[in-house]
């Protein structure tokens, strides 16, 4: 390519591309677990732990970093709780097949 | 680690990410799905670990949240689900808020320059505001469904006007922020407050039954939030991510609005029914209603071929799951053919009736989504409708009915119909059920997990 692209190009561009797998693999999903599926992204959308993590990092501790570190308890809830809680929801919908109910 | 490094491995989460949602399209490979979600994770905090410094901070706060997720995770009811989902909404926005607030503070920590650009300036402010409004919007969704704030719709006069004039206040400091060549503290400051105000006053006017579609755009929301922080400090990690959320609470959102053939825009405006037009015609005429015992409900049962069950939200407030997976073992044992009809915002969420029967162990081939099951109405015996209404109302099928058009489950297609309710009041619409007028129906009064249990008694 002619010159450099400037980053902010490349980031919609992973932008609008992300948006297209999702929406593709979404449709997918089988309407009874639509509920897990919302456990399961919010557990995904505490990626935003990796930004409160940036926040946090610094060495030189100023109250943002704090701020950072609050984001980073606040995240990890999500993620242990949305995972955990999505596992065992999932675990309901195993196939049942000690009792002759099906 | 190289940059380049730090990028390829946020590559590799984010395909797995891709996969935990792929593994959702069966229940079967669900659970695989969820573990690749977590192998993501993985890979991409420990990636971004060695981005920092203070590690013992970090894990240390990483702990704490864990530890508490861990725990609500095992000690939340399947009953309760939408309150969490709720609440985990709000985290995402309150995080959101709190990284953009450190990175107007400190640009250099994030690899920006001292003096923010403009560029980077608008996508804090977006952020910012998505994720104070996913914040706030989620709070007040967490209490009413929780029921520690009433489901019914807060509406007063000149609402809408108010809303508009704060967003307008809203993009103005944004406006004001973006502009100015220092980091002005007090426009971002006020635009944050303002958004946290827009997002309370957005959702106290959407009722109890409209929980569905809130849910699932906060939902949307919370990923727009990480998005929109993920192009404020140019990270793909947080994108992708962020946009794979926010497309998915989307879809889920345009599901559900579909499914009661309600606008979105209206749904979002909220206060349905006291937009005038509640004023349904009443005939004047005094209908009747035939109620009887779980005696004779259970005898219609025990002699029937095939019994559909509908369950609503009733089923979930009087937790009666378990009763009901009872109840359709002990007609399955008579020989009944016994399956579960689930209308798409039957509940408080996208699939709430679905987690419920799961967790009492209702095997999930019993259990069939409205398209699925429809058609087999008018050659069922029995229909027994738990704690539903609106999903089951005819009226829908007659234009000029404020709920014309919504797609409903034939339950008076049935040659007998029972239900379980615990009142004759109206439902969330508003409207009055011919279902439970006709001469086939009979109503029986009473707590959804009672009524049920008496059944089984008398089965």
């Amino acid at each position: 390519m002619i010159g450099e692209v400037d980053p902010v190009i490349i980031n919609l561009t992973v932008f609008v591309l992300a948006i297209f797998v999702g929406y593709h693999v979404v449709w997918n999903v089988t309407p009874a677990l639509h509920t897990p599926l919302m456990s399961v992204t919010n557990a995904i959308s505490g990626i935003i732990l990796v930004g409160a993590m940036l926040a946090a990092g610094p060495a030189e501790t100023d109250w943002g970093v704090w701020l950072g570190a609050a984001a980073v308890a606040l995240a990890a809830i999500n993620v242990f709780g949305g995972f955990l809680v999505s596992q065992r929801m999932l675990e309901m919908f195993k196939k049942k097949d000690k009792k002759g109910n099906a | 680690m190289s940059a380049n490094w730090v990028a390829l491995a946020y590559l590799v989460a984010s395909v797995f990410f891709i996969l935990a949602l792929k593994g959702l399209s069966s229940p079967e490979s669900a659970r695989r799905g969820n573990l690749f979600g977590m192998i993501g994770m993985l890979i991409a905090v420990a990636t971004t670990l060695t981005l920092t410094q203070n590690w013992t901070l970090i894990l240390g706060a990483i702990a704490v949240g864990g530890v508490i997720g861990a725990i609500v995770a095992q000690r939340v009811q399947m009953t309760a689900m939408p309150e969490l989902v709720a609440f985990m909404h709000s985290l995402v926005g309150l995080a959101a808020v709190f990284i953009a607030v450190a990175a107007v503070n400190n640009p250099v920590s994030f690899g920006l320059p001292e003096v923010l650009p403009a560029g980077s300036k608008l996508e804090l402010f977006l952020g910012t505001f998505i994720g104070a409004m996913t914040w706030s919007g989620s709070v007040i969704a967490f209490l009413k469904l929780s029921g520690r704030m009433s489901g019914t719709p807060v509406v007063f006069t000149g609402q809408h006007a108010i809303n508009l004039l704060l967003a307008i206040a809203m993009v103005g400091f944004g406006l004001w922020f973006f502009f100015t060549e220092t980091t002005n503290w007090t426009a971002f400051i006020a635009m944050t407050a303002i958004a946290f105000i827009l997002g309370f006053l957005i959702i106290i006017p959407i009722g109890g039954a409209d929980m569905p579609v809130v849910i699932s755009m906060l939902n949307s929301y919370s990923g727009w939030a990480a998005a929109g922080i993920g192009f404020s400090l140019g990270n793909p990690m947080l994108i992708i991510a962020g946009s794979l959320v926010g497309s998915s609470g989307a879809i889920l959102s345009y599901i559900m609005c579909k499914a009661m053939n309600r606008p979105f825009l209206s749904v979002i405006l909220g206060g349905f029914g006291s937009d005038g037009g509640v004023a349904v015609a009443d005939s004047g005429v005094q209908k009747t209603h035939r109620s009887g015992s779980a005696d004779d409900a259970a005898f219609l049962m025990g002699n029937a071929d095939s019994v559909i069950i509908v369950p609503g939200y009733g089923l979930a407030v009087a937790r009666a799951q378990h009763a009901v997976k009872e109840l359709a073992e002990k007609l399955h044992e008579k020989g009944v053919n016994v399956r579960f009809a689930i209308h798409p915002v039957a509940g408080r969420m996208p699939g709430h009736m679905n987690v419920l029967l799961a967790e009492a162990e209702i095997p999930y081939e019993q259990v069939l989504e409205m398209e699925e099951i429809n058609s087999d109405f008018s050659n069922t015996d029995v229909v027994l409708v738990l704690g539903a209404n609106d999903v089951v109302n005819p009226a829908a099928n007659v234009p000029g009915s404020p709920i014309y058009g919504m797609p409903i489950l034939d339950a008076h297609k049935a040659r007998t119909v029972m239900v379980v309710k615990r009142s004759m009041a109206v439902g969330y619409a508003g409207l009055d059920n011919d279902l439970f007028y006709m001469d086939k129906t009979m109503m029986i009064f009473g707590d959804a997990k009672k009524v049920v249990e008496n059944l089984v008694k008398a089965l």
